[in-house]
């Protein structure tokens, strides 16, 4: 990575951190895995099955929300304040400015992540009094959360790059829920025949797959997740991702900064 | 006027050729709304221009290379308000390619420059106005370009402000560095600027050196004495007297000067001051902006 995306990306990160909201929000989630906690203590023999849905389901929706309401105003924000001005008329090239964006918000998601399953792992120790080899599959649970919101970052910042922030939010916060059921639009355009056949079918490979990605039920029933199904999804994220910051660098090229 | 799928254009600006030369101080003059930001925008890669090309160093405009030697001060600029002087010099330091080694000591070179050095670990929120002008100015010689634009430097200063922006700026011509700023206040153009353009409606209405637009155009020369009476000596000069305090101030043709100071000596009356008359840049000003017909910039 060249100098200048990871002096973006420690400055975006530098942000988050600074920023007060971003602490909220850790705190929330640490309350909610005590909340977890309590359910565990009052459920029976179905403790570890409550805390590790609870938990991981707590990280994914707040470890969204913070992509999705920091996301937007990335690059948004930078040109209402005119912030970016100073960084532009220096050699930065828009496409590292927002590369380097992209990866400064991903490194707050990341350690965000890292910090809220801390919580998730303690909760369960707390429950179950011991870890179990099977709790490793918690971890790739989490991998797969965090692939996640690289997808969602990416999305924002494609949005953010030529809408408002509230549209913007909008449209993130939508392709998330849609691409939650991307399973169920797959097999209703396999169902269906003819012109909204191929609507449906573009429609259900173009929203993000985060039905692939959200594997908390399975972990929390104690279930392997398949390496080759780890590969695919990487990949598939990989790409999306790639997809995603391509379009919002050809848009943000081209853009006049009034 | 907008349209429903596309903002309509706008013309902003027509076609402006200019030329600046190293180590002076140019003046962008015009009025609210002329185009002088949006020239400077265009400079700096933030806007795109329809058509034609800039070279700046010799380079086209465009090139990261560029950019590496210049240096930009937005119009009341906005910094990350979380950091500090220091953390935000940092930054761009990195940004601009100024080397790690020798990073911090010229941060702390540009901010004894800027008469920031006591608060560089205060947040940028904290900063008033005037501070964060000269936080920009640090920003802008950070990496030590050979060229500076300033948008509207002195904007929303107080004089105190004013003047040691003004100060910091001389400083920087004493270094060799060329500076191009736009300003809408004349005084301070006046000041500072070895050539000035005006610019008006997106068009080029004038420009040349200052001694030149301010120059004695008019002929006539301003005699200062002492006194309240005005000899009729004087008056058969065709003089126009103003009495202000102890002293009379004429205005006669230039040709008639010697005229008026034997008059003046005949009468006993103390002399203090000859002066050419000349034409303020304000009058220049002025009258370009009333003129609609566009002057060709050429500049030596």
């Amino acid at each position: 990575m060249n100098t200048r995306i990871l002096s973006i990306a420690s400055n975006t990160f530098r942000e988050a951190v600074r920023d007060r909201v971003l602490y909220n929000l850790i705190a929330f989630a640490l309350l909610l895995s005590g909340a977890a906690i309590f359910v565990g203590q009052i459920s029976i023999n179905i403790e570890r099955l409550v805390v590790v849905n609870l938990g991981l389901t707590a990280v994914t929706m707040f470890g969204i929300v913070i992509a999705i309401f920091i996301g937007i105003g990335l690059v948004s924000k930078e040109i209402e304040k005119r912030t970016l001005y100073t960084v532009l008329s220096r050699p930065v090239r828009r496409w590292e400015f927002v590369v380097g964006k992209f990866f400064g918000l991903a490194g707050t998601l990341v350690v965000n992540t890292f910090f809220m399953a801390i919580g998730v792992f303690g909760a369960l120790f707390y429950v179950a009094q011991k870890f179990s080899a099977a709790d490793l599959s918690i971890l790739v649970a989490l991998y797969f959360i965090v692939l996640e919101f690289l997808i969602i970052c990416a999305l924002a910042l494609l949005f953010s790059s030529f809408s408002t922030p509230l549209l913007s939010a909008v449209f993130a916060f939508s392709l998330f829920v849609i691409g939650s059921f991307a399973d169920d639009l797959r097999a209703f355009a396999a169902a269906t025949h003819g012109i909204a056949g191929w609507f449906a079918t573009g429609a259900a490979y173009l929203v993000p797959n985060f039905s692939a990605l959200n594997v908390i039920s399975a972990v929390a029933h104690q279930q392997q997740i398949g390496s080759q199904l780890i590969l695919v999804n990487t990949l598939y994220t990989l790409f999306y991702t790639a997809m995603a910051l391509s379009g919002a660098v050809l848009i943000f090229d081209r853009r006049n900064l009034k | 006027m907008v349209g429903f799928w596309h903002k309509r254009p706008k013309r902003a600006l027509h076609p402006i050729h200019l030329t600046v030369e190293e180590g002076e101080i140019f003046g962008f003059l015009g009025p609210n709304g002329a185009g002088k930001t949006t020239t400077l925008k265009i400079l700096m890669g933030l806007v795109f221009p329809t058509g034609g090309t800039a070279r700046i160093l010799g380079r086209n405009w465009t090139e990261p290379s560029v950019k590496a030697q210049i240096g930009f001060l937005p119009e009341q600029p906005y910094f990350y308000d979380y950091l500090t002087a220091h953390e935000l010099l940092e930054y761009y330091g990195q940004l601009s390619g100024v080397p790690a080694k020798g990073r911090k000591q010229r941060i702390d070179e540009v901010l004894a420059q800027v008469g920031l050095t006591d608060v560089k670990g205060v947040h940028l929120r904290k900063f008033s106005k005037g501070m964060l002008q000269r936080a920009g100015i640090a920003q802008a010689i950070l990496h030590n370009p050979k060229l500076l634009f300033f948008d509207e430097p002195m904007s929303g200063l107080d004089p105190l402000g004013r003047r040691e922006v003004r100060d910091l700026m001389e400083q920087l011509k004493q270094e060799g560095k060329t500076i191009f700023f736009s300003t809408h206040i004349l005084s301070d153009a006046e000041s500072l600027c070895d050539r000035v353009a005006i610019i008006h409606k997106g068009e080029l209405r004038g420009v040349g050196a200052i001694d030149e637009l301010t120059s004695t155009v008019q002929g006539k020369v301003e005699v200062v004495w002492q006194g309240t009476q005005i000899p009729a000596s004087m008056k058969a000069l065709g003089a126009d007297c103003h009495i202000t305090g102890d002293r009379v101030r004429a205005v006669i043709a230039e040709r008639q000067q010697d005229a008026a100071i034997d008059a003046l000596r005949r009468e006993h009356i103390r002399l203090i001051a000859i002066t050419p008359l000349r034409t303020s840049l304000e009058a220049y000003f002025v009258e370009k902006l009333q003129h609609s017909q566009k002057t060709a910039g050429t500049l030596v």
